[in-house]
Protein backbone atom coordinates (compact mmCIF):
# COMPACT_ATOMS: atom_id res chain seq x y z
CA UNK A 1 0.00 0.00 0.00
CA UNK A 2 2.67 2.17 0.89
CA UNK A 3 6.28 3.37 -0.68
CA UNK A 4 7.94 0.39 1.19
CA UNK A 5 11.30 2.18 0.30
CA UNK A 6 10.27 4.85 2.80
CA UNK A 7 8.95 1.78 4.99
CA UNK A 8 10.11 1.43 8.40
CA UNK A 9 11.16 -2.42 7.68
CA UNK A 10 14.05 -1.24 4.54
CA UNK A 11 14.96 1.79 6.54
CA UNK A 12 16.25 -0.19 9.53
CA UNK A 13 18.19 -2.46 6.82
CA UNK A 14 19.42 0.17 4.62
CA UNK A 15 20.62 2.27 8.39
CA UNK A 16 22.61 -0.58 9.71
CA UNK A 17 24.33 -1.59 5.89
CA UNK A 18 25.09 2.42 5.75
CA UNK A 19 26.54 2.02 9.10
CA UNK A 20 28.63 -0.50 8.12
CA UNK A 21 29.74 1.23 5.58
CA UNK A 22 30.95 4.25 7.19
CA UNK A 23 32.54 2.21 9.52
CA UNK A 24 34.13 0.38 7.46
CA UNK A 25 35.35 4.24 5.67
CA UNK A 26 36.65 5.16 9.17
CA UNK A 27 38.29 1.68 9.72
CA UNK A 28 40.15 1.98 5.85
CA UNK A 29 40.95 5.51 6.68
CA UNK A 30 42.75 4.51 9.99
CA UNK A 31 44.38 1.26 8.08
CA UNK A 32 45.87 3.15 5.20
CA UNK A 33 47.82 5.40 8.15
CA UNK A 34 49.33 2.31 9.78
CA UNK A 35 50.15 0.87 6.45
CA UNK A 36 51.86 4.78 4.80
CA UNK A 37 53.97 4.51 8.71
CA UNK A 38 54.97 0.99 7.68
CA UNK A 39 55.51 2.30 4.07
CA UNK A 40 57.80 4.93 5.27
CA UNK A 41 59.83 2.74 7.55
CA UNK A 42 60.24 0.53 4.66
CA UNK A 43 61.44 2.99 2.38
CA UNK A 44 63.77 4.34 4.71
CA UNK A 45 65.58 1.05 5.34
CA UNK A 46 65.23 -0.96 2.08
CA UNK A 47 64.21 1.87 -0.51
CA UNK A 48 61.68 0.41 -3.32
CA UNK A 49 61.60 -2.83 -2.82
CA UNK A 50 59.21 -5.88 -3.85
CA UNK A 51 57.70 -5.46 -0.33
CA UNK A 52 57.55 -1.70 -0.76
CA UNK A 53 55.68 -1.91 -3.90
CA UNK A 54 53.05 -4.81 -2.34
CA UNK A 55 52.64 -2.41 0.47
CA UNK A 56 52.05 0.88 -2.10
CA UNK A 57 49.85 -1.77 -4.29
CA UNK A 58 47.39 -2.78 -1.07
CA UNK A 59 47.02 0.99 -0.37
CA UNK A 60 45.88 1.94 -3.81
CA UNK A 61 43.61 -1.15 -3.60
CA UNK A 62 41.82 0.39 0.06
CA UNK A 63 41.84 3.81 -1.54
CA UNK A 64 39.86 2.46 -4.27
CA UNK A 65 37.38 0.34 -1.57
CA UNK A 66 36.91 3.72 0.17
CA UNK A 67 36.17 5.68 -3.55
CA UNK A 68 33.48 3.22 -3.78
CA UNK A 69 31.96 2.99 -0.37
CA UNK A 70 31.47 6.81 -0.75
CA UNK A 71 29.75 6.57 -3.86
CA UNK A 72 27.76 3.91 -2.19
CA UNK A 73 26.71 6.27 0.56
CA UNK A 74 26.05 9.14 -1.08
CA UNK A 75 23.79 7.20 -3.35
CA UNK A 76 21.91 5.94 -0.36
CA UNK A 77 21.98 8.93 1.04
CA UNK A 78 20.05 10.92 -1.66
CA UNK A 79 18.05 8.17 -3.08
CA UNK A 80 16.33 7.17 0.22
CA UNK A 81 16.62 11.26 1.58
CA UNK A 82 18.06 9.82 4.55
CA UNK A 83 19.99 12.42 7.27
CA UNK A 84 18.23 15.47 5.14
CA UNK A 85 19.26 17.73 7.77
CA UNK A 86 22.97 16.39 7.97
CA UNK A 87 23.34 14.91 4.61
CA UNK A 88 25.46 17.66 3.29
CA UNK A 89 27.70 17.73 5.79
CA UNK A 90 28.30 13.81 6.31
CA UNK A 91 28.70 13.84 2.12
CA UNK A 92 31.66 16.55 2.33
CA UNK A 93 32.96 15.13 5.63
CA UNK A 94 33.32 11.71 3.28
CA UNK A 95 34.72 13.41 0.86
CA UNK A 96 37.58 15.37 2.51
CA UNK A 97 38.27 12.35 4.54
CA UNK A 98 38.84 10.88 1.08
CA UNK A 99 41.08 13.44 -0.01
CA UNK A 100 43.02 12.75 3.26
CA UNK A 101 43.00 8.83 2.27
CA UNK A 102 44.31 10.26 -1.06
CA UNK A 103 47.22 12.36 0.27
CA UNK A 104 48.29 9.12 2.02
CA UNK A 105 48.52 7.59 -0.97
CA UNK A 106 50.19 10.13 -3.36
CA UNK A 107 52.95 10.53 -0.75
CA UNK A 108 53.34 6.75 -1.48
CA UNK A 109 53.54 7.19 -4.99
CA UNK A 110 56.25 10.14 -4.53
CA UNK A 111 58.40 7.69 -2.77
CA UNK A 112 58.07 5.14 -5.46
CA UNK A 113 58.23 7.53 -8.48
CA UNK A 114 60.49 10.27 -7.07
CA UNK A 115 63.04 8.47 -4.64
CA UNK A 116 64.00 10.58 -2.70
CA UNK A 117 67.30 10.55 -1.24
CA UNK A 118 67.22 11.14 2.39
CA UNK A 119 70.57 10.89 4.48
CA UNK A 120 70.61 8.63 7.52
CA UNK A 121 70.28 11.67 9.98
CA UNK A 122 67.28 12.53 9.22
CA UNK A 123 65.31 9.17 9.54
CA UNK A 124 64.33 8.98 13.09
CA UNK A 125 63.19 12.89 12.44
CA UNK A 126 61.42 12.08 9.85
CA UNK A 127 60.01 8.88 11.13
CA UNK A 128 59.24 10.42 14.22
CA UNK A 129 56.96 13.18 11.90
CA UNK A 130 55.37 10.44 9.77
CA UNK A 131 54.26 9.27 12.99
CA UNK A 132 52.34 12.21 14.90
CA UNK A 133 50.80 12.25 11.58
CA UNK A 134 49.19 9.34 11.33
CA UNK A 135 48.42 9.92 15.56
CA UNK A 136 46.78 12.85 14.57
CA UNK A 137 44.67 10.85 11.97
CA UNK A 138 44.28 8.10 14.49
CA UNK A 139 42.48 11.03 16.64
CA UNK A 140 40.49 12.31 13.57
CA UNK A 141 38.94 8.72 13.41
CA UNK A 142 38.11 8.94 16.69
CA UNK A 143 36.45 12.51 16.19
CA UNK A 144 34.47 11.25 13.24
CA UNK A 145 33.22 8.28 14.71
CA UNK A 146 32.12 9.97 17.50
CA UNK A 147 30.13 12.61 15.07
CA UNK A 148 28.21 9.64 14.12
CA UNK A 149 27.43 8.10 17.56
CA UNK A 150 28.56 10.65 20.46
CA UNK A 151 27.94 14.15 19.71
CA UNK A 152 29.02 15.39 22.92
CA UNK A 153 32.82 13.85 22.58
CA UNK A 154 33.82 15.39 19.17
CA UNK A 155 35.04 18.54 20.91
CA UNK A 156 37.45 16.72 23.15
CA UNK A 157 38.41 13.89 20.31
CA UNK A 158 38.95 17.12 17.87
CA UNK A 159 40.84 18.57 20.54
CA UNK A 160 43.20 15.82 20.37
CA UNK A 161 43.67 16.03 16.35
CA UNK A 162 44.82 20.08 17.07
CA UNK A 163 47.22 18.63 19.43
CA UNK A 164 49.03 16.02 17.43
CA UNK A 165 48.77 18.84 14.48
CA UNK A 166 50.75 21.28 16.57
CA UNK A 167 53.17 18.42 17.60
CA UNK A 168 53.75 17.67 13.64
CA UNK A 169 54.31 21.54 12.72
CA UNK A 170 56.81 21.62 15.33
CA UNK A 171 58.56 18.34 14.03
CA UNK A 172 58.12 19.38 10.67
CA UNK A 173 59.61 22.74 11.31
CA UNK A 174 62.82 21.23 12.74
CA UNK A 175 63.49 18.94 10.40
CA UNK A 176 62.83 21.43 7.40
CA UNK A 177 65.51 23.85 9.80
CA UNK A 178 67.93 20.73 10.06
CA UNK A 179 67.27 19.55 6.08
CA UNK A 180 68.37 23.32 5.06
CA UNK A 181 71.08 23.77 7.62
CA UNK A 182 72.83 20.56 6.16
CA UNK A 183 75.76 20.12 3.86
CA UNK A 184 73.57 18.73 0.85
CA UNK A 185 73.12 20.49 -2.12
CA UNK A 186 70.08 23.01 -2.74
CA UNK A 187 68.34 20.72 -5.41
CA UNK A 188 68.27 17.42 -2.37
CA UNK A 189 67.39 19.84 0.28
CA UNK A 190 64.18 21.47 -1.97
CA UNK A 191 63.52 17.52 -2.39
CA UNK A 192 63.47 16.72 1.15
CA UNK A 193 61.84 19.54 2.00
CA UNK A 194 59.06 18.90 -0.46
CA UNK A 195 58.55 15.41 1.11
CA UNK A 196 58.53 16.60 4.60
CA UNK A 197 56.14 19.28 3.95
CA UNK A 198 53.45 16.81 2.00
CA UNK A 199 53.57 14.47 5.01
CA UNK A 200 53.20 17.60 7.44
CA UNK A 201 49.97 18.58 5.19
CA UNK A 202 48.28 15.00 5.64
CA UNK A 203 47.95 16.73 9.69
CA UNK A 204 46.87 19.95 8.38
CA UNK A 205 43.84 18.62 6.24
CA UNK A 206 42.99 15.98 9.48
CA UNK A 207 42.90 19.18 11.50
CA UNK A 208 40.68 21.28 9.22
CA UNK A 209 38.32 18.30 9.05
CA UNK A 210 38.45 18.17 12.52
CA UNK A 211 37.58 22.02 13.00
CA UNK A 212 34.30 21.03 10.34
CA UNK A 213 33.05 18.51 12.57
CA UNK A 214 33.12 20.46 15.80
CA UNK A 215 30.59 22.84 13.57
CA UNK A 216 28.64 20.18 12.26
CA UNK A 217 28.38 18.86 15.91
CA UNK A 218 27.31 21.67 16.77
CA UNK A 219 24.63 21.61 14.39
CA UNK A 220 23.34 18.26 14.81
CA UNK A 221 23.42 18.98 18.72
CA UNK A 222 19.46 18.40 19.00
CA UNK B 1 -31.96 12.88 -0.75
CA UNK B 2 -32.95 16.73 -2.22
CA UNK B 3 -30.50 18.56 -4.29
CA UNK B 4 -30.70 21.23 -2.01
CA UNK B 5 -29.44 18.83 0.83
CA UNK B 6 -26.75 18.19 -1.02
CA UNK B 7 -25.65 21.74 -2.18
CA UNK B 8 -26.03 22.84 1.43
CA UNK B 9 -23.65 20.07 2.80
CA UNK B 10 -21.54 20.57 0.22
CA UNK B 11 -20.63 24.15 2.16
CA UNK B 12 -19.51 21.63 5.14
CA UNK B 13 -17.84 19.81 2.86
CA UNK B 14 -16.17 22.98 1.53
CA UNK B 15 -14.75 23.83 4.76
CA UNK B 16 -13.77 20.29 5.24
CA UNK B 17 -12.05 20.33 2.25
CA UNK B 18 -10.08 23.50 3.67
CA UNK B 19 -9.45 21.41 7.00
CA UNK B 20 -7.74 19.31 5.06
CA UNK B 21 -5.73 21.44 2.78
CA UNK B 22 -4.58 23.16 5.84
CA UNK B 23 -4.43 21.86 9.20
CA UNK B 24 -3.52 18.43 7.73
CA UNK B 25 -0.44 20.15 6.84
CA UNK B 26 0.57 20.97 10.74
CA UNK B 27 0.50 17.10 11.28
CA UNK B 28 3.01 16.07 8.66
CA UNK B 29 4.15 19.45 7.12
CA UNK B 30 7.27 19.08 9.13
CA UNK B 31 7.77 15.72 8.24
CA UNK B 32 6.73 16.06 4.50
CA UNK B 33 8.83 19.03 4.16
CA UNK B 34 12.31 17.99 5.48
CA UNK B 35 11.63 14.88 2.81
CA UNK B 36 11.72 12.93 6.34
CA UNK B 37 8.35 11.29 4.98
CA UNK B 38 7.11 11.19 1.12
CA UNK B 39 3.90 13.22 0.96
CA UNK B 40 1.89 9.86 -0.74
CA UNK B 41 2.73 8.13 2.37
CA UNK B 42 1.55 11.00 5.04
CA UNK B 43 -1.34 11.95 2.92
CA UNK B 44 -2.73 8.16 3.09
CA UNK B 45 -1.95 8.24 6.76
CA UNK B 46 -3.78 11.38 7.24
CA UNK B 47 -6.83 10.71 5.38
CA UNK B 48 -7.27 7.17 7.14
CA UNK B 49 -6.38 8.71 10.50
CA UNK B 50 -8.35 11.65 10.18
CA UNK B 51 -11.60 9.77 9.21
CA UNK B 52 -10.90 7.12 11.91
CA UNK B 53 -10.74 10.23 14.55
CA UNK B 54 -13.79 11.53 13.23
CA UNK B 55 -16.14 8.90 13.05
CA UNK B 56 -15.25 7.51 16.55
CA UNK B 57 -14.41 10.07 18.74
CA UNK B 58 -15.72 13.17 17.07
CA UNK B 59 -19.04 13.65 19.15
CA UNK B 60 -17.03 15.16 22.70
CA UNK B 61 -16.48 18.52 20.62
CA UNK B 62 -19.00 18.64 18.59
CA UNK B 63 -21.18 18.67 21.24
CA UNK B 64 -19.90 22.00 22.85
CA UNK B 65 -20.05 23.09 19.28
CA UNK B 66 -23.77 22.38 19.07
CA UNK B 67 -24.33 24.24 22.40
CA UNK B 68 -22.36 27.76 21.18
CA UNK B 69 -25.16 28.22 18.36
CA UNK B 70 -27.88 25.26 17.87
CA UNK B 71 -28.21 26.16 14.00
CA UNK B 72 -31.28 24.58 12.93
CA UNK B 73 -31.53 25.01 9.22
CA UNK B 74 -29.28 23.69 6.77
CA UNK B 75 -29.17 27.20 4.69
CA UNK B 76 -28.24 28.65 8.14
CA UNK B 77 -25.47 25.89 8.35
CA UNK B 78 -24.25 26.38 4.99
CA UNK B 79 -23.95 29.91 5.56
CA UNK B 80 -21.13 28.96 8.62
CA UNK B 81 -19.15 26.58 6.96
CA UNK B 82 -18.59 29.15 3.94
CA UNK B 83 -18.15 32.01 5.69
CA UNK B 84 -15.16 29.92 7.85
CA UNK B 85 -13.71 28.13 4.74
CA UNK B 86 -13.55 31.83 3.28
CA UNK B 87 -11.94 33.49 5.45
CA UNK B 88 -9.20 30.67 6.37
CA UNK B 89 -8.52 30.79 2.56
CA UNK B 90 -8.37 34.43 2.72
CA UNK B 91 -6.20 34.44 5.82
CA UNK B 92 -4.18 31.26 4.57
CA UNK B 93 -3.56 33.61 1.75
CA UNK B 94 -2.09 36.62 3.65
CA UNK B 95 0.43 34.10 4.93
CA UNK B 96 -0.85 33.60 8.67
CA UNK B 97 -1.41 29.64 10.13
CA UNK B 98 -5.05 29.97 11.31
CA UNK B 99 -7.44 27.31 11.80
CA UNK B 100 -11.29 25.99 11.00
CA UNK B 101 -12.07 25.96 14.61
CA UNK B 102 -11.18 29.77 15.11
CA UNK B 103 -13.30 30.60 12.18
CA UNK B 104 -16.09 27.98 12.82
CA UNK B 105 -16.45 29.72 16.52
CA UNK B 106 -17.10 33.18 14.74
CA UNK B 107 -19.63 31.77 12.07
CA UNK B 108 -21.55 30.40 14.45
CA UNK B 109 -21.43 33.47 17.01
CA UNK B 110 -22.29 35.48 13.55
CA UNK B 111 -25.42 32.88 13.01
CA UNK B 112 -26.80 33.99 16.53
CA UNK B 113 -26.13 37.71 16.21
CA UNK B 114 -28.16 37.53 12.68
CA UNK B 115 -31.14 35.47 13.89
CA UNK B 116 -30.98 37.06 17.40
CA UNK B 117 -30.54 33.94 18.95
CA UNK B 118 -28.61 33.31 22.10
CA UNK B 119 -24.66 32.78 22.76
CA UNK B 120 -24.24 30.60 25.54
CA UNK B 121 -21.28 32.92 26.68
CA UNK B 122 -19.96 30.69 29.49
CA UNK B 123 -19.46 27.51 26.60
CA UNK B 124 -17.93 30.29 24.14
CA UNK B 125 -15.63 31.59 27.46
CA UNK B 126 -14.69 28.32 27.95
CA UNK B 127 -14.03 28.04 24.05
CA UNK B 128 -11.50 31.43 23.93
CA UNK B 129 -9.91 30.28 27.24
CA UNK B 130 -9.09 26.43 25.55
CA UNK B 131 -7.64 28.88 22.51
CA UNK B 132 -5.02 30.86 25.22
CA UNK B 133 -4.76 27.22 27.36
CA UNK B 134 -4.12 25.57 24.23
CA UNK B 135 -0.93 26.51 22.51
CA UNK B 136 0.36 26.93 26.31
CA UNK B 137 0.11 23.80 27.15
CA UNK B 138 1.55 22.32 23.42
CA UNK B 139 4.29 24.76 24.16
CA UNK B 140 4.78 22.61 27.64
CA UNK B 141 4.33 19.35 26.57
CA UNK B 142 6.64 20.26 23.65
CA UNK B 143 9.36 21.11 26.28
CA UNK B 144 8.39 18.02 28.60
CA UNK B 145 9.23 15.80 25.46
CA UNK B 146 12.35 17.39 24.68
CA UNK B 147 13.79 17.61 27.19
CA UNK B 148 13.58 13.65 28.13
CA UNK B 149 14.16 12.73 24.02
CA UNK B 150 17.23 14.74 24.36
CA UNK B 151 18.58 13.19 27.36
CA UNK B 152 17.55 9.84 26.02
CA UNK B 153 19.64 10.16 22.46
CA UNK B 154 22.42 11.73 24.14
CA UNK B 155 22.92 8.66 26.65
CA UNK B 156 22.27 5.93 24.43
CA UNK B 157 25.06 7.42 22.12
CA UNK B 158 22.59 5.99 18.98
CA UNK B 159 24.03 6.61 15.47
CA UNK B 160 23.00 9.32 13.09
CA UNK B 161 21.15 6.90 10.66
CA UNK B 162 19.72 4.79 13.45
CA UNK B 163 18.42 7.98 14.77
CA UNK B 164 17.28 9.47 11.53
CA UNK B 165 15.07 5.96 11.10
CA UNK B 166 13.54 5.73 14.60
CA UNK B 167 12.76 9.54 14.05
CA UNK B 168 10.92 8.89 10.74
CA UNK B 169 9.21 5.96 12.38
CA UNK B 170 8.17 8.48 15.25
CA UNK B 171 6.99 10.69 13.06
CA UNK B 172 5.41 8.77 11.33
CA UNK B 173 3.66 7.63 14.54
CA UNK B 174 2.80 11.05 16.07
CA UNK B 175 1.67 12.08 12.51
CA UNK B 176 -0.86 9.24 12.93
CA UNK B 177 -2.33 9.97 16.31
CA UNK B 178 -2.07 13.53 15.36
CA UNK B 179 -4.24 12.96 12.33
CA UNK B 180 -6.65 11.01 14.80
CA UNK B 181 -6.71 13.82 17.71
CA UNK B 182 -7.61 16.20 14.50
CA UNK B 183 -10.19 14.44 13.16
CA UNK B 184 -11.61 13.93 16.47
CA UNK B 185 -11.20 17.08 17.75
CA UNK B 186 -11.93 19.06 14.47
CA UNK B 187 -14.69 17.30 12.96
CA UNK B 188 -17.17 19.25 14.99
CA UNK B 189 -15.82 22.87 13.22
CA UNK B 190 -16.84 20.80 9.67
CA UNK B 191 -19.80 18.76 10.35
CA UNK B 192 -21.01 20.24 14.04
CA UNK B 193 -23.79 22.82 12.49
CA UNK B 194 -25.03 19.72 10.49
CA UNK B 195 -25.77 17.48 13.13
CA UNK B 196 -29.17 19.03 14.56
CA UNK B 197 -30.47 18.97 10.86
CA UNK B 198 -28.70 15.96 9.59
CA UNK B 199 -30.31 14.80 6.12
CA UNK B 200 -28.96 11.24 6.90
CA UNK B 201 -30.75 8.22 9.50
CA UNK B 202 -29.65 5.40 11.59
CA UNK B 203 -28.52 2.72 9.40
CA UNK B 204 -29.00 -0.25 11.83
CA UNK B 205 -26.05 -2.94 10.94
CA UNK B 206 -26.60 -5.78 13.53
CA UNK B 207 -28.87 -5.51 16.42
CA UNK B 208 -25.77 -4.25 18.17
CA UNK B 209 -24.36 -1.98 15.83
CA UNK B 210 -25.84 1.04 14.12
CA UNK B 211 -23.92 3.44 12.03
CA UNK B 212 -25.79 6.59 13.23
CA UNK B 213 -26.48 9.73 10.92
CA UNK B 214 -23.95 11.52 12.83
CA UNK B 215 -21.36 9.18 12.13
CA UNK B 216 -22.35 9.30 8.39
CA UNK B 217 -22.31 12.67 8.63
CA UNK B 218 -18.93 12.51 10.29
CA UNK B 219 -17.61 9.98 7.89
CA UNK B 220 -18.34 12.56 4.95
CA UNK B 221 -16.53 15.71 6.54
CA UNK B 222 -13.53 13.20 7.09
CA UNK B 223 -13.35 11.98 3.73
CA UNK B 224 -13.93 15.45 2.59
CA UNK B 225 -11.04 16.21 4.88
CA UNK B 226 -9.14 13.48 2.95
CA UNK B 227 -9.51 15.16 -0.63
CA UNK B 228 -8.54 18.20 1.15
CA UNK B 229 -5.51 16.71 2.20
CA UNK B 230 -4.60 14.83 -1.29
CA UNK B 231 -5.86 17.97 -3.34
CA UNK B 232 -3.84 20.69 -1.98
CA UNK B 233 -2.31 19.79 1.22
CA UNK B 234 1.06 18.84 -0.27
CA UNK B 235 1.84 22.48 -1.19
CA UNK B 236 1.04 23.86 2.33
CA UNK B 237 3.18 21.04 3.61
CA UNK B 238 6.46 22.28 1.83
CA UNK B 239 5.48 25.73 3.17
CA UNK B 240 5.57 24.69 6.82
CA UNK B 241 8.58 22.18 5.93
CA UNK B 242 10.85 24.52 4.32
CA UNK B 243 9.73 27.93 4.47
CA UNK B 244 7.64 29.28 7.77
CA UNK B 245 10.24 27.01 10.45
CA UNK B 246 13.33 25.93 10.34
CA UNK B 247 13.76 22.72 12.59
CA UNK B 248 14.89 19.72 12.73
CA UNK B 249 13.16 16.52 12.34
CA UNK B 250 13.35 15.45 15.90
CA UNK B 251 12.27 19.45 16.85
CA UNK B 252 9.03 18.12 14.41
CA UNK B 253 8.65 14.53 15.73
CA UNK B 254 7.84 16.59 19.56
CA UNK B 255 5.94 19.99 17.86
CA UNK B 256 3.71 17.05 15.99
CA UNK B 257 3.44 14.98 19.12
CA UNK B 258 2.22 17.77 21.47
CA UNK B 259 0.11 18.98 19.02
CA UNK B 260 -1.27 15.83 18.82
CA UNK B 261 -1.74 15.34 22.80
CA UNK B 262 -3.45 18.41 23.15
CA UNK B 263 -5.67 17.69 20.40
CA UNK B 264 -6.33 14.71 22.07
CA UNK B 265 -6.82 16.22 25.67
CA UNK B 266 -9.54 18.70 24.36
CA UNK B 267 -11.47 15.63 22.79
CA UNK B 268 -11.28 12.40 24.55
CA UNK B 269 -14.63 11.61 26.01
CA UNK B 270 -13.28 8.61 27.45
CA UNK B 271 -10.18 10.48 28.76
CA UNK B 272 -12.46 13.49 30.34
CA UNK B 273 -15.06 10.84 32.13
CA UNK B 274 -11.90 8.67 33.40
CA UNK B 275 -10.57 12.02 35.07
CA UNK B 276 -13.88 12.70 36.50
CA UNK B 277 -14.41 9.74 37.91
CA UNK B 278 -11.13 9.84 40.24
CA UNK B 279 -12.15 13.15 41.05
CA UNK B 280 -9.44 15.24 38.79
CA UNK B 281 -10.87 18.26 36.80
CA UNK B 282 -11.00 17.55 33.18
CA UNK B 283 -10.40 19.34 30.63
CA UNK B 284 -13.71 20.77 28.42
CA UNK B 285 -14.42 19.18 25.28
CA UNK B 286 -13.49 21.88 22.72
CA UNK B 287 -12.50 21.77 19.23
CA UNK B 288 -8.90 23.48 19.58
CA UNK B 289 -6.86 24.78 16.99
CA UNK B 290 -4.01 22.94 15.52
CA UNK B 291 -2.31 25.95 14.33
CA UNK B 292 -2.30 27.20 17.96
CA UNK B 293 -1.28 23.97 19.33
CA UNK B 294 1.78 23.94 16.16
CA UNK B 295 3.07 27.18 17.16
CA UNK B 296 2.71 26.76 21.08
CA UNK B 297 5.01 23.86 20.40
CA UNK B 298 7.33 25.61 18.19
CA UNK B 299 7.41 28.46 20.61
CA UNK B 300 8.38 25.95 23.80
CA UNK B 301 10.89 24.14 21.75
CA UNK B 302 12.90 27.89 21.15
CA UNK B 303 12.17 28.62 24.31
CA UNK B 304 14.04 25.31 25.48
CA UNK B 305 16.86 26.71 23.07
CA UNK B 306 17.55 30.25 24.80
CA UNK B 307 14.70 31.77 23.09
CA UNK B 308 16.94 33.25 20.37
CA UNK B 309 15.34 31.60 17.57
CA UNK B 310 11.60 32.47 18.60
CA UNK B 311 10.81 35.51 16.14
CA UNK B 312 8.34 37.27 18.56
CA UNK B 313 7.44 39.35 15.26
CA UNK B 314 5.90 36.73 13.35
CA UNK B 315 4.53 34.99 16.70
CA UNK B 316 2.57 38.33 17.32
CA UNK B 317 1.67 38.77 13.57
CA UNK B 318 0.50 35.16 13.67
CA UNK B 319 -1.69 35.91 17.29
CA UNK B 320 -3.14 39.04 16.35
CA UNK B 321 -4.44 36.48 13.20
CA UNK B 322 -6.31 34.12 15.34
CA UNK B 323 -8.31 37.36 16.57
CA UNK B 324 -9.25 39.07 13.67
CA UNK B 325 -10.11 35.58 11.79
CA UNK B 326 -13.21 35.00 13.88
CA UNK B 327 -13.99 38.75 13.83
CA UNK B 328 -14.29 38.35 10.29
CA UNK B 329 -15.54 35.63 9.55
CA UNK B 330 -18.40 36.88 11.97
CA UNK B 331 -19.05 39.65 9.42
CA UNK B 332 -18.73 37.50 6.66
CA UNK B 333 -21.28 35.01 8.15
CA UNK B 334 -23.59 37.68 8.55
CA UNK B 335 -23.12 39.09 5.17
CA UNK B 336 -23.75 36.01 4.03
CA UNK B 337 -26.85 35.13 6.04
CA UNK B 338 -28.35 38.34 4.76
CA UNK B 339 -27.84 37.38 0.99
CA UNK B 340 -29.59 34.41 1.63
CA UNK B 341 -32.60 35.58 3.70
CA UNK B 342 -33.30 38.32 1.62
CA UNK B 343 -32.63 38.12 -1.64
CA UNK B 344 -32.70 34.28 -2.23
CA UNK B 345 -35.45 33.72 0.19
CA UNK B 346 -34.10 30.90 2.46
CA UNK B 347 -34.71 30.40 5.83
CA UNK B 348 -31.54 30.67 7.60
CA UNK B 349 -33.71 29.78 11.20
CA UNK B 350 -36.38 27.97 12.31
Amino acid sequence: MFNLKSSKLSLFGSSKNLEKEIDEFVNILSEVGLSFKSIVKRYLSHSTDENFEAMLEKITEMESRADTITKQIEHALYEETLIPDARSDVLRLLEHLDELIGMYQGNCYHFSIQKPDFPEEFHSDLLSLTETVVDCVESLCSTVRSFFRDVRSVRDNAHKVTYHEKESDIKFSSLARRIFSSNLELDQKMHLRYFVEKIDRISDQAEDIADELIIYSIKRSV
Amino acid sequence: MELTIILFLFGGLFLGWSLGANDAANVFGTAVGTRMINFRTAAIICSIFVILGAVISGAGTTETIGKLGEINALPGAFACCIAAGFSVYLMTKAGLPVSTTQAIVGAIVGWNLFTGSQTDYSILTTILATWILCPILAGLIAIGIFSLVKKIIMSSKIHILRLDAYTRLALLLAGAFGSYSLGANNIANVMGVFVNISPFTDIEITSYLTFTSTEQLFLLGGLAIAVGVFTYSKKVMYTIGNDLLKISPLSAFVIVLSHSIVLFLFASEGLSSFLTSINLPSLPLVPVSSSQAIVGGVIGIGLLKGGKEVKWSVAGKISIGWIILPVITMFIAMLILYILKNMFNLTVIF
